[in-house]
């Protein structure tokens, strides 16, 4: 699957994606010029420093940690977040009473889900998940509610016409519309589960990247600093790459040319 | 009172948003028979043929469905988008306890008989035509061998030819298993190839104007007495009636 993006990327945008990270990486440069080492280390130093952690051996477990706390509460937030929502899309009188709730917790700030998870969970590794599963739960409920409430009415009563069973209709009238609303929502989620994790890391004290990142702060380390920024981004283009895209791919082979949808 | 079998509406009475659009309707389609709703557009037609069905309660009347495995051809085809023409046809057969692999070799099947070849049936709905898109239609309700047929200007998209062997495919299909048929046209002409009996919808609400059969075999209508028919069928009162309100705009 990879493969086709590659042939399609390699057509030109692939050029301008090169460009433009070229842009980036000269305005850091130019940056570090500018201001020197202590605000702002050269790419190279920043690499230098990724090469220490993966040598002294705190990259490797800090990536799991973080990767733990933040794939286990983005679990957690599509589960939970795609169900209610499900139901929410159904139901008015679920949704009357959900909708507010969730708009509710969208509004409050990431980091106090962080500040209160660590008074309630403590030093537990219970804290981060938690923190990322109720910060990141409410827009994947969103998403799922405007996907079921938008399902074609029309194709609804076929599938009760010809009574097909429940999980059929889950699974082939159902499943494949919510998804087009889910999955860009998904990767939204995904990003902001990387972020949260490593926020609630940060306070807490329990390893993971975010731990890193508060033990660089207090050695005054500019360019660990930056090594450990690359790291997480790096972690989420993978991830995003190896499970959202494949499936966003898949779930487009019917959508292409569909009246609405640029191909 | 009622016969084994027979499909009965007694009274039936429905509105949308507190208009009216269906008032009174009796009917009785017996086991095997085919019956056909003509009326101009607006009149109810597809309305009656939901409540007929068992997809819409009407706020009045009784309807007697003796039957069990019911298939639809909608006026719309309703393919789900993100499956294949034989994944289409095999989603009707979801409901039937069949292995996975007779499904699709079911669908496979029951499409060529449509004229839908092995490359048109991996195709997805939006790389079909409205024609085409008509025929899974009509194959996916074909597929499950229903009791009971309920066609909504089935025929209506596709072009004369066509048209005309889909109703043969019908008409033999329902005669070999004793299917009971009703469908609902605006087009004279597929009524009397096809109907035993002809129920003219009318108005607003839409109410029965008028009752018709056609007492000739089906197999033994040739173009000559099809014309013959429709010529005295449209030259009848109560059928200019019906279709005025249209004609004047
Ligand atoms: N779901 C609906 N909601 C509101 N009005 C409807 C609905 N379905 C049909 N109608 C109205 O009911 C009348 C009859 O419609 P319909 O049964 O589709 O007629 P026909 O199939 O004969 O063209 C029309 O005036 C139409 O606007
Ligand atoms: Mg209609």
């Amino acid at each position: 699957m990879p493969r086709i993006s590659w042939r399609r990327l390699a057509g030109g945008e692939r050029r301008w994606a090169v460009l433009g990270l070229g842009a980036v990486i000269a305005l850091w440069e130019i940056g570090h010029r500018v201001y020197g080492d202590f605000v702002l280390p050269s790419p190279l130093a920043t690499i230098a420093a990724l090469g220490r952690l993966g040598a002294s051996g705190d990259l490797w477990p800090a990536v799991v940690t973080t990767a733990r706390d933040a794939l286990s509460g983005f679990l957690a937030a599509t589960l939970a977040g795609s169900l209610l929502g499900g139901l929410a899309g159904r139901s008015t009188p679920i949704r009357a009473m959900l909708q507010p709730i969730a708009t509710l917790l969208i509004g409050v700030p990431a980091i106090a889900w962080v500040v209160l998870s660590l008074l309630w969970f403590g030093g537990s590794g219970l804290a981060a998940t938690f923190s990322v599963a109720i910060a990141v739960g409410p827009v994947v409920f969103a998403a799922a509610v405007q996907g079921t409430r938008t399902v074609d009415g029309g194709l609804r009563t076929m599938a009760r016409a010809f009574r097909v069973p429940f999980g059929a209709m889950i699974v082939d009238v159902y499943l494949p519309h919510v998804l087009s609303y889910l999955l860009p929502a998904l990767g939204t989620a995904l990003a902001m589960s990387w972020k949260v994790a490593v926020m609630a890391e940060l306070l807490s004290g329990t390893g993971g990247i975010g731990d890193g990142l508060a033990a660089a702060r207090a050695e005054v380390d500019t360019a660990k600093t930056m090594a450990w920024v690359v790291v997480v981004v790096a972690l989420l283009l993978i991830v995003e790459r190896l499970v959202i895209e494949p499936v966003r791919r898949y779930f487009e082979t019917w959508r292409h040319g569909l009246p609405g949808e640029a191909a | 009172m009622s016969e084994e079998g027979t499909l009965v509406a007694s009274g039936v009475t429905h509105s949308f948003a507190g208009t009216k659009v269906l008032d009174g309707i009796d009917l009785r389609v017996s086991r095997g028979s085919v019956v056909a709703i003509l009326g101009p557009s607006g009149s109810g037609k597809t309305t009656l043929l939901h409540i007929l069905g068992g997809l819409l309660t009407p706020d009045a009347g009784r309807v007697d469905r003796p039957f069990e495995r019911p298939a639809f051809v909608f006026q719309e085809p309703l393919l789900l988008p993100w499956r294949t023409a034989r994944g289409n046809v095999a989603f009707g057969l979801a409901g039937l306890r069949l292995a996975r692999s007779e499904r699709l070799s079911r669908a496979r099947t029951m499409l060529v008989k449509v004229g839908l070849g092995q490359d048109d049936a991996v195709l997805y709905p939006h790389q079909l035509s409205g024609g085409m898109k008509k025929r899974v239609a009509l194959a996916r309700a074909l597929a499950i061998e229903p009791d009971v047929l309920l066609l909504d200007e089935a025929f209506s998209a596709l072009d004369v030819g066509l048209s005309r062997e889909m109703q043969q495919l019908v008409r033999l299909d329902a005669q070999e298993r004793g299917v009971t048929v009703v469908l609902v046209t605006h087009d004279l002409s597929e009524a009397v190839r096809l109907a035993d009996r002809v129920i003219v919808l009318a108005g607003r609400p839409g109410r029965i104007a008028t009752r018709l059969s056609i007492d000739r075999p089906a197999r033994l209508r040739d173009d000559a007495f099809v014309e013959a028919e429709i010529r005295r069928i449209a030259a009848l009162e109560a059928i200019r009636d019906a279709f005025r309100p249209t004609l004047s705009g």
